[in-house]
């Protein structure tokens, strides 16, 4: 449905704010932008709108070509993060203007505005001004407008950047419910990660103006490609060392900088000598494992023991590495651990991915 | 501390001692209002020395006119009982002549005969002669019959419009002026009339201030939307280099910026020069632009434009550009995205601006003088006539009270509107 291919950014001829991006989405997906503040999500999506430009590049949509299409003969829905309601209009104004602009009678859109309220559960809320809704309510306002003429594509730029925690989250399952309910493709624009992985068909990471990586919010998590998503999404440890050989089954021996050796999985490591990155979930690492031919093992000292109900946070000296984190899950054999004390720790190879070092 | 309200009673919340909470604020306040005041006191002081007795006198000045009663103090109070039929009785003629003949010998300064005689021709133009000789004689005048005698001075004594305007006259208070500033006066028979349509002068010219202000903010408000729109949406710093354009003039003096005016538009100025020049005009048909409504219209619009932007500006730059996207991602086209969207919002900028160039151009007075000629003038360019040649200080009040009501209803209007508290001045 929506296709970028090779496009580029320069807001000043100088430097690149998007570098290279090719895009695919399907019709009916949910994709997501992920990346941290700066990163050209933000412009990526402004130049889907048509409010930028491309530099260089082509965007399609539906097949065609639409880097001189101008914004409002898009047909794309859009919601601001700022929501960017119409402060003169009442909310049934708002959600009308779409509706004028394309020439519909009164009573059309009397009917489409009533029903698109509510479908966001406000259906008293026709006559107030924007000012006179809380910041929940002013969301689901502009989540109505941008699909109240119901655009097959709909943009969001963070929209839930404003809303507290709880709102966030109920927000978030009331617009992926829309999602599915209506069949419409989102593009969706955050820097939460957890909102990322919870709404998304598919997460684009966003660093630096590139794709980092592509794929489903699983696979994001459970093999990410390079350091950099791994250290982005979710809770990691790292292990810094270099690569000694590289097997046949991909499992590379490692070298760590403390002088242990470890088998990992080679995921962007491809030469003997290369320095890497090890990077292990804390979720995955166990205390005094069952000793198996793929598992590695190491000793630890438990430095802090965070108590958190469901599982125990421990933080231990690994390797040399002093920020180590190890997940103890508060279940009936867990393992009674005490601040100083030396244990061993492991994991099964597989789970512990060779990644590029970043700081090499 | 407080003590917890009862329920449903929480006006008579009371302090733990018993003292009504409000008055207890009130107490607390006190010394915090007190300071708040000293702060402004010199303001007060300058405001109430500055602008409210100014006005006050003015405002008094327009009504208050004793120069009857100053002159002829006991025919003033006699000629109160007069019916206004005929000519008044015997006795009141004597009170006159007697009078008269006092006053002729009194040199009080603005209480002469000279001075009545010029608020006589006020009222009945040409009646000037007839004080200024009767006062002369009138002290040949020593017995009766008064009235023959009178009138055996001068056969107008016999008229009663003089007598009428004389009784008229005898009050402290007079709306004469008002009336002569709305081109009204009092006919023979006491009755309000519309002046001879020669002597309208005050109507059109305040008409014509309306009007001329009124197409001096149009044309303001057109050529100030585009530039406070730049102003508000351009980067930094191309919008401070404009904002700097925009202020310089009203960094220059206004004397400098009219008379810059001139050396532009007149018949030897640079615009007929450049049109010669270029032969659009031919040398004989250079146009006069200055000393006319044209030159007034464009030095005022010059001088009151950066009262237009700076508002506009203030309100333009507050409104984020996400909301035009906002239309355009909705379908909307640029024109109308900018009419429903960003126009409506920029209302309170315009009518800020309207309101302050409407007045400001009202009550204008340099710049009419200096380049309007004779058919630029606006009715400032009258009060001052008023006030520094003619003398009729009552008068030139009257006129200026009378501007300061027609502003003060525009701004009620306006009120009405658009609502005071929504106008955004900058
Ligand atoms: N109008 C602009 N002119 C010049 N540079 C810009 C402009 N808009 C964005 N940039 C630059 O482009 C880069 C990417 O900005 P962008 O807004 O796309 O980031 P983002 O990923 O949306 O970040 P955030 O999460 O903070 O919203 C930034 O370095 C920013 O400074
Ligand atoms: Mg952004």
């Amino acid at each position: 449905m929506v296709r970028f291919q090779n496009v580029q950014k320069s807001y000043d001829g100088e430097t690149l704010v998007v570098k290279d991006l090719n895009l695919d989405i399907a019709t009916g997906e949910f994709v997501t932008m992920l990346g941290p503040s700066g990163s050209g999500k933000t412009t990526t999506l402004m130049m889907l709108a048509g409010f930028e430009p491309a530099t260089h590049g082509e965007i399609y949509l539906n097949g065609n070509p639409i880097n001189n299409v101008p914004p409002h003969k898009r047909g794309i829905g859009m919601v601001f993060q700022n929501y960017a309601l119409f402060p003169h209009m009442s909310v049934a104004e708002n959600l009308a203007f779409p509706l004028a602009v394309r020439g519909m009678t009164k009573s059309e859109q009397e009917d489409k505005v009533k029903r698109v309220l509510e479908m966001v559960e406000l259906p008293e809320f026709g006559g107030r001004r924007p000012a006179q809704l809380s910041g929940g309510q002013q969301q689901r306002v502009a989540v109505a407008r941008a699909l109240v003429f119901e655009p097959d594509l709909v943009l969001m730029d963070e929209p839930l950047g404003a809303l507290d925690k709880q709102l966030r989250e109920q927000m978030q399952y009331e617009i992926k419910h829309i999602h599915e309910s209506l069949g419409v493709t989102v593009v969706y624009v955050t820097h939460d990660q957890s909102e990322a992985l919870t709404m998304s068909d598919r997460v684009a990471v966003f660093e630096d103006g590139i794709i980092q990586q592509l794929s489903s919010p699983e696979e994001l998590y459970e093999r990410p490609k390079n350091s950099f998503v791994a250290q982005f999404i979710g809770e990691n440890n790292k292990l810094r060392g270099t690569v000694q050989e590289i097997g046949k089954d991909k499992l590379a021996t490692v070298k760590l900088d403390s002088g242990d050796m470890v088998k990992a999985l080679a995921v962007n490591v491809s030469s003997k000598g290369e320095r890497t990155l090890l990077s292990v979930r804390p979720e995955r690492v166990a205390i005094e494992p069952k000793k198996t031919p793929n598992t590695v093992t190491l000793t630890g000292r438990v430095e802090e023991l965070i108590y958190l109900g469901d599982h125990i946070r421990t933080r231990m000296s690994v390797a040399g590495h002093p920020d180590f984190i190890v997940k103890v899950p508060n279940n009936a054999e867990h393992h009674e651990l005490t601040q100083g004390q030396t244990t061993t720790l492991g994991w099964q190879a597989e789970d512990c991915r060779a990644l590029d070092d970043l700081a090499a | 501390m407080t003590d917890v309200a009862a329920p449903g009673a929480p006006e008579n919340i009371t302090t733990s001692d018993g003292v009504p909470l409000k008055v207890s604020l009130a107490r607390a306040t006190r010394r915090q209002r007190m300071q708040a005041l000293l702060l402004v006191l010199p303001l007060l002081l300058f405001l109430l020395v500055a602008f409210v007795l100014p006005i006050g006198e003015m405002l008094f000045r327009s009504i208050y006119s004793p120069i009857g009663p100053d002159v002829l103090p006991n025919f003033s109070k006699v000629i109160q009982e007069w019916d206004g039929e005929d000519l008044p009785p015997e006795s009141t003629f004597e009170v006159f002549v007697k009078d008269m003949t006092a006053a002729r010998e009194s040199n009080e300064i603005g209480k002469t005969v000279g001075n009545l005689a010029t608020r006589v021709n006020y009222e009945i133009p040409g009646s000037r002669g007839l004080f200024t000789k009767s006062a002369r004689k009138v002290k040949n005048i020593t017995e009766g019959p008064y009235k023959e005698a009178l009138i055996g001075l001068d056969k107008r004594w016999e008229d009663q419009h003089i007598w009428r305007t004389l009784q008229r006259i005898s009050s402290n208070y007079t709306m004469s002026f008002y009336l002569a500033a709305t081109d009204r006066k009092y006919d023979e028979n006491n009755d309000i009339v519309m002046a001879d349509p020669l002597y309208q002068i005050y109507l059109p010219i305040m008409g014509k201030t309306l009007w001329l202000s009124a197409l001096i903010t149009f044309i303001c408000l057109l050529v100030a939307y585009p530039v406070s729109y730049l102003l508000a949406t351009l980067p930094l710093r191309t919008s401070n280099l404009l904002m700097i354009m925009v202020l310089l003039p009203f960094w220059t003096s206004l004397l400098v910026r009219t008379t810059a005016w001139i050396a532009m538009l007149q018949t030897e100025g640079i615009v007929n020069n450049i049109l010669v020049f270029t032969r659009v005009i031919s040398e004989e048909s250079r146009i006069q632009m200055i000393y006319n409504q044209t030159g007034t219209i464009v030095a005022m619009v010059h001088i009151l434009l950066p009262f237009m932007i700076l508002p506009l500006y203030s309100v333009m730059k507050t409104i984020p550009p996400y909301y035009m996207r906002a239309a355009r991602s909705l379908g909307a086209t640029g024109t109308y995205s900018f009419v429903k969207v960003y126009f409506p919002q920029t209302i309170p900028g315009i009518a800020a601006g309207t309101l302050l160039v409407f007045i400001l151009a009202i009550g204008y007075y340099i710049t009419p003088a200096l380049v309007g000629g004779s058919d630029g003038l606006l009715i400032s360019n009258l009060i001052a006539d008023h006030i520094k040649k003619t003398l009729n200080w009552s008068l030139g009040s009257a006129l200026g009270a009378i501007l300061l009501a027609i502003v003060l209803i525009f701004y009620w209007i306006y009120n009405k509107l658009v609502g005071v508290d929504n106008l955004k001045f900058g």
